[in-house]
């Protein structure tokens, strides 16, 4: 790797993910900022690549965020959440039941069979278990987990586990799904759940999703120059537009790193990484 | 629903409406006229709709507001909301009778979008050969294009069959005359259903209305086919003969990779010189359904030779220097055609015997002056349509001889 180019990492969740980062490296290249990107299996081998300095920057799952920032202490660094989308702010997940369950709240789920989805997403498994935690039910000694483990390692980016747990509410074999707030009304309009047939019997509080990570040794001009282009990027600007709806966003917006408080937390409760980002949950293939 | 207006905010009352069964269209209206920042108070009472419009305003790019006692929550307009349609571009104007409504050339990644239409910027770039109005408009296209439409005929209600099967050609070898004849004019159907066919994928959409009248040509080609097969093999028949020469003649148009060049070889002196041979098995085909059959046909072509000839019209009101590409069109296609046998001996055969109606030498004599006669028709209609195309008196003689023995 030279200081010559910028380069970032990204996991490969969809064939999608190819155009898109090929997008934006014409259009970087356009504007003079040498660019180039690789594309990793799954988070974990991308975190511990760019901790190994293999990348500058990591385009990471919130899940990916908390091991790099654990890593990078553990290591006596420092890692920075750049930028991230509009999109990536201030989602709720929500856990929905079926309309003519007996279910009135949480502590109801006592007892219950509770689909999530894969292992390592934050959205439809560790941020809702943590939620119900905090609730008065506790995952696994209060109420079953029926995990809907798709593409392990990409950290739910890929929507099959969310999908199939509320498949499994539907079909009767869980009492309860968990999935992102927009989710619920996606999978309604799809038809994987029949308008009317659902409600959201919980939602968590609002959190943030996915960033651009650096750590401290990051080129700084390089990367100063990545994150002004991004947030320079308008939805109003036909070339670049195409990009954006590829990548689900209107507007980059700096990063924060508050959205991850409830993260960390569930991380914490399921055991999911140590404080040195170590992975310590048991059966997690990737 | 209501909506109130309390500057510089606004307020909605959604009602019961739910996300699952349209609210956001409600919601997208009333957010449409609101500078950004603007807050619009919702009101609502479907279940979860909440939820669903926090991840609703977070996919639209506007900003989700907890909400209090009176609303389920506020929405503040994003400002790239409406940022698609910010730098769209008017496509023309779909009245081509109005001024500048069909430009001169429109932009590649205009596309399918439909000419009038307001067009998000950006997209894939179309690859139109024929992306100039001069290249394929004519002034006259609207207007063939409505009588086109107007003047589609069904095949099977259209045409009286049932007469024609007992009243047909009486005798039997007058009858594999008309399927000879037939044979023939299918084999020229086909090219002349072919040759544009090949062009439509190359012009702009833009120029709707070539599109359209081209696009009815094939079909009307389509249904000549129809008609002439139906009437060849009326009486149990089969086919006739296909010629070497006839097709390597029709290949010619299949093969000009030209637009202008095609639509002057096949419409203008092709169709051009069938319509007389159209006209002829109108007056002397011996039964009523063929000449029948003649007279539809011949009013399609018409048309096609009208739109030929309107085209070349236009473009050589921009492009003299056409003129010159045409002539050498047809001197290249004859020399190309110098080594074949001509029209099929068969055909010509065929035409006499049925201008003759009967075997007697007197009536062979008679059908054998009409099918010269029908030559020099033929000739004459070729040179006064190459006259129209300006081309002096002189010069349209010297083409129009030089013109396919194979008539099309």
């Amino acid at each position: 790797m030279n200081d010559h180019t910028l380069l970032l990492g990204a996991v490969a969740y969809d064939p999608k993910v190819v155009t898109i980062w090929e997008g934006f490296k014409g259009w970087f290249h356009k504007h003079g900022l040498a660019f180039d990107y690789t594309l990793y299996s799954n988070y974990e081998r991308q975190v511990e690549a760019h901790l190994a300095g293999h990348i500058h920057v990591a385009w990471n799952s919130p899940l990916a965020w908390v091991r790099a920032a654990r890593l990078a202490r553990g290591a006596g660094r420092r890692a920075e959440a750049i930028a991230m989308r509009d999109t990536d702010q201030n989602l709720t997940s929500v856990i929905v039941v079926r309309a003519d369950a007996e279910l009135g709240s949480v502590a109801d789920l006592k007892g219950k069979r509770i689909g999530v989805g894969a292992i390592d997403s934050p959205q439809a498994t560790l941020l809702p278990l943590s939620h119900l935690r905090a609730n008065g039910t506790s995952p696994f000694t209060d109420f079953e987990v029926a995990r809907h483990d798709r593409l392990a390692g990409k950290h739910g980016d890929h929507i099959g586990g969310e999908r199939e747990a509320a498949l499994s509410l539907m079909a009767g074999t869980v009492d309860a799904a968990c999935m992102i707030d927009s989710n619920h009304l996606l999978f309604i309009n799809e038809g994987s759940m029949p308008a009317g047939a659902t409600r959201v019997l919980a939602q968590t509080a609002p959190y943030d999703h996915c960033n651009f990570t650096v750590f401290d040794d990051a080129p700084r001009e390089l990367v100063n120059r990545f994150r002004e282009l991004l947030l320079g990027m308008s939805y109003n600007d036909a070339e670049v537009r195409p990009l954006l709806d590829l990548e689900g966003l209107k507007e980059w917006k700096p990063g924060r790193v508050e959205g991850y408080r409830a993260l960390e937390q569930a991380v914490e409760e399921l055991k999911f990484y140590d404080d040195r980002g170590n992975i310590t949950i048991a059966d997690y293939q990737y | 629903m209501t909506i109130a207006e309390t500057s510089p905010s606004r307020t909605i009352n959604i009602e019961s409406l739910s996300f699952t069964s349209g609210a956001h269209l409600l919601l997208k209206r009333a957010l449409r006229d609101l500078p950004a920042g603007a807050r619009l108070g919702v009101r609502a009472s479907a279940p979860d709709f909440a939820v669903h419009l926090r991840g609703w305003c977070r996919e639209q790019g506007h900003e989700y507001l907890e909400g209090d006692d009176q609303f389920v929550a506020w929405v503040a307009r994003g400002a790239s909301a409406g940022g698609r349609w910010r730098q769209a571009e008017r496509a023309g104007l779909s009245d081509a009778k109005v001024n500048d409504a069909v430009r001169a050339v429109p932009p590649a990644d205009w596309g399918f979008a439909a000419r009038g239409a307001a067009i998000e910027a950006g997209g894939p770039s179309f690859h139109y050969a024929l992306q100039r109005k001069e290249q394929v408009w004519a002034e006259n296209v609207q207007k063939l294009y409505a009588q086109a439409v107007a003047a589609q005929w069904n095949p099977q209600t259209a045409i009286n069959w049932e007469e024609t099967s007992s009243t047909g050609a009486a005798d039997e070898e007058l009858e594999r005359a008309v399927a000879q004849v037939m044979t023939y004019l299918i084999e020229n159907e086909n090219a002349a259903l072919q040759t544009p066919a090949r062009f439509i994928a190359q012009i702009h959409p833009h120029f709707r209305e070539v599109l359209q009248l081209l696009a009815v040509q094939i079909a009307d080609e389509a249904r000549h086919v129809e008609v002439f097969t139906r009437r060849a093999t009326l009486r149990g028949g089969e086919l006739g003969l296909s010629t070497v020469s006839g097709r390597q003649s029709l290949k010619t148009l299949l093969d000009e990779p030209d637009f202008a060049l095609a639509t002057f070889l096949l419409s203008v002196l092709g169709e051009g010189t069938f319509l007389n041979l159209l006209w002829f098995l109108e007056r002397h085909a011996p039964d009523p359904l063929t000449r029948q059959i003649a007279r539809l046909v011949g009013q399609d072509e018409a048309r096609h030779v009208a739109f030929g000839v309107g085209h070349l019209q236009y473009q050589l009101a921009t492009d003299p220097a056409l003129r010159e590409r045409l002539a050498m069109a047809v001197t290249r296609r004859h020399e190309a055609l110098s080594q074949t046998a001509g029209l099929n001996e068969e055909v010509f055969d065929a035409l006499i015997l049925l201008a003759a109606g009967s075997w007697r030498p007197e009536d062979i004599a008679a059908g054998y002056a009409r099918a010269q006669t029908l030559k020099d028709e033929m000739r004459a209609g070729r040179q006064g349509r190459l006259e129209k195309l300006g081309f002096s008196s002189a010069e349209a003689a010297e083409l129009s001889a030089l013109h396919t023995r194979n008539f099309m």
